[in-house]
């Protein structure tokens, strides 16, 4: 569904991806992982269609179509979803607003009637509970005044509505406590299915315990340095990431 | 165009209406001379180096001759939809009985037109005219006072709440081609302990390119609380100048939310002065400006006694060829220990031609003092943008959106649930003439 080749893009004049090829079918979970400033975060803001970087080279396709080309929102109706690592505050905009707005949007491009009002508070609280949120919370304005964990358990009770074909994930895991993870990590694998995938970027292996990666990928210097399935996240957590830097370079 | 200046023509048209001997015939021929001296405010007053009134002095303006006959649903369609209110309404500065209604009131309230007051106590009016903005404020202070006839005037006695909200509504109507210009006058006193919301409600229809020349003096006793709504909705060829003086004792609290959706060339100008202990002030604006609008609002928090607060936000939202003015002054008199002010002007900018002048005023004489301000001038946030559409929002609607939501948050501070509705209504079909946010309504509180 998604296929990257050769990607390279700067951002503000400098060079934050050099090279990097990913593909990725329906059905699997990649975990795109790294140190700091190697590009992850920006690589996920790419694939959403952050407008402030620059294609050098390379290309990125979805189903086939130029996604460098689309709009956000069009990539939004073609089933993908950003889970931000730093969700926004929309004082004055309120949750359920903005979810039923957005999933009629996305609807509506698939030239399906808007939801039933029922039918979409009923969805809207059977994923509340799933994530554990309080009813009043949805009533809130988009992410005033929400601890770090709230925001982040927000994004993927949006994902769940929304219900995106590919969802990538931007340290979604970060700053959370393991109770929190593991509320996280059970609305990630609540939505997984043959037909859906995942690109979890992360810097930690702590959230792969719980969603379990096919693919584990470690981004540096701007490329994807090395590719393998979950033990490679393991001897990351152990070794750190010198090791493959220092791979990297000497091959 | 005449070939007199505007002055000379407000000084004739005095002369020309039959004057009213009655006991504010004195008051009025001082206010007239007033007038004179100071004639129509110039860019070169400090007050007004943002603002010019030349749109006022090109136009030739009639004092309207009789009340014109309005349409009865007139009044019900302008005045603020279900909303349990006393009403007294206003065309073109004369009340109409026949249009307002102001049963249900409890004891102690007593509200009226100011020429009924002026025919029944005149000497009572006289005293309570004039108390704070003084004949010398601004020559339109004085214009107003020179031609004060009607207006309204509301009484609440001690310990009197007043539950129900009350609602004077000004409507400024086209005549058949003239401009009209005039001077209505808002009495308030608020007894001690009493309790009050008001709605100074100014209207234009049909596109009225009338002068609306207002001034509201409001005195407030111990403990005195009064929640003031004024919201203006002139027709985009209207001019209004407006202002309000608020005297406060004791431990009284006045709050103000000054809505600016219309008018050609607006001028506001939001005085209070917390004369005693603990009295406080609340101001709450919002602007939108689009077009060749041009909104300025002047406030002024006269901190004159120690242990006394305010606090202040006002917002705009410019468009096209808008202009706006905020200007926020603090005072703090030397004794004025122990006072806390506040306030903060946000702006956000849609169009590259929009401007604002906006300007904080600290004049602080006591050392003992909590006070902060703050402007901010900014555009639509693009990361804010960015989440939106990365959601399914689509940019235009985003924009409208978040444009939205940064007016809306003045509207979320009054109380009054039916005008904020009503309000959240009108600033919606202003910022998204589209109809993109039509799903708001849906979903509500």
């Amino acid at each position: 569904m998604l296929k990257i080749e050769n990607l390279k893009v700067r951002v503000e004049g400098k060079e934050i991806l050099n090279g990097v090829n990913l593909e990725v079918k329906p059905g699997e979970v990649h975990a795109i992982m790294g140190p700091n400033g190697s590009g992850k975060s920006t690589l996920a803001h790419i694939l959403a269609g952050r407008g402030d970087y620059e294609v050098v080279e390379g290309k990125a396709t979805w189903h086939g179509q130029d996604l460098l080309e689309m709009e956000p929102e069009e990539r939004a109706y073609a089933g993908l979803f950003l889970a931000f690592q730093y969700p926004v505050e929309i004082p004055g905009v309120n949750n359920v607003y903005l979810l039923k707005a957005a999933l009629n949007a996305i609807r509506e491009n698939r030239g399906e009637e808007p939801i039933d009002s029922a039918d979409f508070l009923a969805l809207v609280k059977e994923k509340m509970k799933l994530m554990g949120m309080d009813e009043a919370f949805i009533r809130r304005s988009v992410n005033e005044g929400f601890s770090g964990g709230e925001k982040k358990r927000n994004e993927i009770f949006q994902m769940l509505v929304l219900e995106p074909t590919l969802a990538v994930l931007d340290e979604t895991d970060s700053g959370l406590d393991i109770d929190a993870l593991k509320i996280v990590a059970q609305g990630i694998n609540k939505l997984r299915s043959d037909d859906r995938a995942f690109v979890m970027v992360t810097h930690y292996q702590r959230l792969l315990d719980y969603v379990e990666p096919d693919f584990v990928h470690v981004l540096s210097g701007g490329r994807i340095a090395k590719s393998g399935d979950k033990n490679l996240a393991v001897e990351l957590e152990k070794h750190g990431y010198d090791w493959i830097e220092k791979e990297a370079t000497s091959a | 165009m005449s070939e007199q200046s505007a002055k000379e023509r407000f000084l004739a048209q005095f002369e020309r209406v039959s004057q009213h001997e009655d006991a504010l015939a004195p008051l009025r021929r001082d206010a007239l001379a007033r007038f004179r001296e100071l004639g129509l405010p110039t860019r070169h007053q400090e007050d007004w180096k943002y603002t010019s009134v030349r749109q006022i002095e090109q136009n030739d303006f009639e004092l309207p001759a009789d009340t014109l006959e309005i349409p009865d649903d007139l009044a019900r369609r302008e005045g603020v939809p279900g909303l349990d209110a006393a009403r007294l309404v206003f065309v073109n500065g004369r009340y109409s009985e026949s249009l307002s209604h102001t049963e249900g009131l409890p004891d102690g309230v007593s509200v009226r037109s100011l020429a009924q007051a002026i025919g029944e106590a005149p000497e009572r009016v006289r005293e309570d005219i004039a108390r704070q903005s003084g004949l010398d404020f601004s020559g339109f202070t004085a214009l107003n006072t020179a031609f004060v006839e009607d207006g309204a005037v509301l009484e609440v006695a001690a310990n009197t709440a007043v539950e129900n909200p009350i609602e004077l509504l000004f409507l400024s109507v086209a005549g058949d081609q003239s401009r009209y210009v005039f001077h209505p006058r808002v009495l308030i006193r608020m007894g001690q302990g009493a309790e009050a919301t008001v709605l100074e409600h100014h209207a234009g229809v049909n596109g009225a390119s009338n002068f609306n020349n207002a001034v509201t003096e409001i005195t407030l006793d111990d403990q005195a609380r009064l929640e003031h709504y004024r919201i203006q909705r002139e027709s985009t060829a209207g001019f209004h100048i407006g202002s309000v003086h608020v005297d406060q004792g004791r431990a009284s609290r006045y709050v103000n939310h000054n809505i600016n959706l219309g008018g050609a060339l607006v001028r506001n100008d939001i005085n209070s002065r917390l004369s005693d202990v603990e009295a406080e002030a609340v101001f709450n604006g919002l602007y939108l400006v689009s077009n060749k609008q041009h909104v300025d609002n002047h406030t002024c928090v006269d901190h004159a006694s120690p242990h006394t607060y305010s606090d202040e936000l006002y917002k705009g939202v410019l468009d096209g060829k808008g202009k706006a003015v905020f200007n926020g002054r603090v005072k703090v008199h030397p004794d004025a220990q122990k006072i806390e002010a506040h306030q903060k002007n946000d702006n956000l900018l849609l169009s590259k031609l929009a401007e604002i002048d906006t300007k904080p005023e600290l004049e602080i004489y006591a050392d003992d003092v909590i006070c902060s301000h703050g402007a901010t001038v900014g555009q639509i946030d693009r990361g804010a943008l960015f989440y939106l559409r990365s959601r399914g929002i689509d940019e235009a609607k985003a924009r409208d959106l978040l444009t939205y939501a940064f007016a809306e948050s003045v509207i979320e501070r009054m109380p009054l649930a039916a005008v904020r509705e009503w309000l959240e209504g009108l600033v919606v079909n202003r910022i998204s003439g589209e109809g993109l946010l039509d799903d708001l309504e849906t979903e509500g509180e």
